[in-house]
């Protein structure tokens, strides 16, 4: 089976994630990281392998020259090779332009199985899979928790918001995971070494056929006009419970009057 | 006037609890026109209710089938309607899986805009266009955005739009969605939770009561619910406490989970990690009970206690009881 997994470098959540007020876009000097629901989405792409022998996972990133990080570190876990989209004129992309470039790069390669995160912590728009599917013409399995392969179908849990769906379909699909979906599994010494080894193929803008007219953010659908910080919030009263902090507390809220 | 597509989702035999605010959205920037998508037979039951609610024109789309296919129909039905109508503003969809990837797969079909989880929307009327409110980094930022090329497609947070469009025509107008061969996941079996009380949902709620890995287990959890009932509460927690099976997943709050702004947050033996802050940090007013003096949560405390939150909460819920009389 061919996989093919999306994954995508963003401001550590750890950190003070800020927006450029000048370019308007995520301030990408601090520290970068490979998102954590796609260590989960090479995770569930090497079970997927491991449970398939013949397998072969490949990850997917379009990025600036960071980005190649989050390439390495899913071939240390056990990811066979990688695709990194980069190129100048690809910055400042919007979704409808992600998903273009990621869907140029994976035509014409007969991925049985493309899996993506369901929602980045950077954009957080939970887009680009559906986006993917779309473009590509292949069914979509989205929001799942859970991800099985079988013959040619794949089924899967899809977290709604009152539940869950079971969903099947027939390969090739793409599918979505959310954090639910397994533990990523530590990169050992091995695999770390061997990540330096496995072949990274480096696409740009012309390679993909995209029009120049159609990419970056000068060209995007969706454009940020404004962006304002909201002020930081200020400490307010703590004390510390000597045995009235429960009545206090009441006091605090019907003063406030939200009780 | 131009319309305003509105996608209308259906569940167990009635309209979305966001129905009205999303046609309320559309209202804001022309003519509202649902599209509702149903088996065979079912959408007249609808109609009548999408008038009332400012629908002027509701485009039905029915397909033997269509409950146990995935997305894909709504997205056909959309695109017809779209069609249909020659004069489309922008298109409005809600905020659950199912609405935002259908709007993200029509965006592409139509050449549009996609701008995902809206929290105001307002008419540009100088250049025709129109103007979206985004949050950025849980609220951290304020983003305000328009659209560069083809038709917006918006989905929208709940509890983001006051008011209520006046009732308007309801005027039927069937759309074929019989051709559609997109490749389609298919829905095999529905699981939903058993609605466990009458507790209010926790993206609209007005005040929420969250605890953390403090609680200790699933059975000490209850002490959150107690106290959420005892203020008329929204239920949420922290990933700690979801991962540890004290309660649902689909109750976390926070970077990965849901984004609450309520009137009052109060977090239980939660440390306030920022992945948390992320989901909460625009709460009006936040309190915290932690035994931890140097918990991050008390950085964003409006009012904190340091305790034991197992001797505080019962005291909180007294004291709130003996209030109400
Ligand atoms: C990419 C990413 C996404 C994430 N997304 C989310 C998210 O959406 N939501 C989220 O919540 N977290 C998220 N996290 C996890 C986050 O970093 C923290 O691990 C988590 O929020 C901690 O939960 P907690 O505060 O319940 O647990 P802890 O940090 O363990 O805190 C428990 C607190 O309880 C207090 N306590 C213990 N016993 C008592 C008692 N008897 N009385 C009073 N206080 C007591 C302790 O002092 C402590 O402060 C994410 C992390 C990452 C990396
Ligand atoms: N630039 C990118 N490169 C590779 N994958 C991406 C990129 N942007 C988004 N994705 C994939 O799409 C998922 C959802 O992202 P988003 O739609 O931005 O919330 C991510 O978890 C990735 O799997």
């Amino acid at each position: 089976m061919k996989i093919a997994v999306l994954v995508k470098e963003v401001p550590d959540t750890w950190g003070d994630r800020a927006i450029d007020p000048v370019t308007k876009r995520v301030d990408r000097g601090g520290d970068m990281v490979i998102d954590e629901i796609n260590e989960k989405a090479v995770e569930a792409a090497l079970l997927v392998k491991e449970a398939h022998s013949g397998s072969d996972v490949t990850v997917v990133t379009m990025g600036p020259k960071s980005a190649l990080d989050a390439i390495r570190k899913s071939l240390a876990m056990g990811a066979d090779r990688g695709i990194h989209i980069i190129d100048d004129g690809l910055r400042g992309s919007d979704a409808v332009q992600t998903s273009a470039a990621l869907a140029a790069a994976l035509k014409g390669r007969d991925f049985d199985l493309v899996i993506a995160g369901n929602e980045s912590t950077d954009g957080r728009t939970a887009a680009v899979p559906a986006m993917l599917a779309e473009r590509l013409g292949v069914a979509q399995l989205t929001f799942l928790r859970t991800l099985a392969v079988s013959g040619d179908t794949v089924t899967g849990e899809r977290v709604t918001p009152d539940g869950h769906v079971d969903v099947r379909a027939t390969l090739p699909a793409l599918v979505s995971v959310t954090e639910q979906i397994a533990e990523a599994r530590y990169p050992n010494f091995r695999g770390i070494l061997s990540a330096k080894k496995k072949p990274v193929e480096v696409l740009a803008i012309a390679d993909l056929a995209l029009a120049a007219g159609d990419t970056g953010g000068d060209n995007a659908w969706s454009v940020v006009a404004d962006v304002t910080a909201r002020p930081a919030r200020t400490g307010g009263t703590i004390i510390t419970d000597d045995g009235t902090g429960g009545t206090q507390l009441a006091e605090f809220l019907a003063s406030a009057k939200l009780i | 006037m131009s319309h305003v597509l509105v996608l209308v989702e259906v569940a167990n035999g009635a309209l979305d609890s966001s129905t009205p605010e999303l046609l309320a959205a559309a209202a804001v920037l022309g003519d509202p026109a649902a599209v509702l998508v149903t088996e065979p037979g079912e959408a007249d039951a609808f109609v009548v209710e999408l008038g009332e609610l400012g629908a002027a024109v509701v485009f039905t789309a029915s397909l033997a089938g269509v409950d146990s296919m995935l997305v894909t129909p709504q997205v056909a039905a959309l695109h017809a309607a779209v069609t249909a109508s020659g004069d489309v503003r922008a298109v409005i969809v809600g905020n659950s899986p199912d609405g935002r990837e259908a709007g993200a797969r029509l965006a592409i079909r139509i050449d549009g805009a996609y701008q995902g989880d809206v929290v105001g929307i307002e008419a540009d009327n100088a250049s025709g266009g129109v103007a979206v409110t985004q949050q950025a980094f849980g609220g951290s930022y304020t983003v305000t955005a328009g659209t560069g090329r083809g038709i917006p497609v918006i989905s929208l947070r709940p509890h983001s739009i006051d008011g209520r469009a006046p009732a308007a025509a309801g005027i039927v107008t069937e759309i074929d969605i019989a051709g559609d061969t997109t490749a389609c996941a298919e829905i095999s079996a529905t699981h939903e939770q058993k609605q466990a009380s009458e507790r209010p949902s926790l993206q609209g709620a007005d005040i929420v009561v969250s605890g953390g890995r403090g609680l200790g287990s699933k059975e000490k959890f209850v002490l959150v619910e107690q106290l959420a009932d005892s203020l008329g509460a929204a239920v949420g927690a922290s990933r700690a406490a979801v991962d540890a099976g004290y309660c649902d997943h689909n109750l976390q709050v926070g970077q990965t989970g849901v984004t609450v702004s309520p009137n009052l947050y109060i977090a239980l033996g939660i440390s306030g990690a920022i992945q948390h802050r992320a989901g909460m940090q625009s709460a009006k007013t936040i309190i915290a009970i932690n035994k931890d003096p140097d918990s991050p949560i008390f950085e964003v405390a409006d009012f904190g206690v340091v305790g034991d939150l197992f001797t505080v909460v019962p005291q909180l819920i007294d004291a709130v009881n003996a209030r109400r009389g």
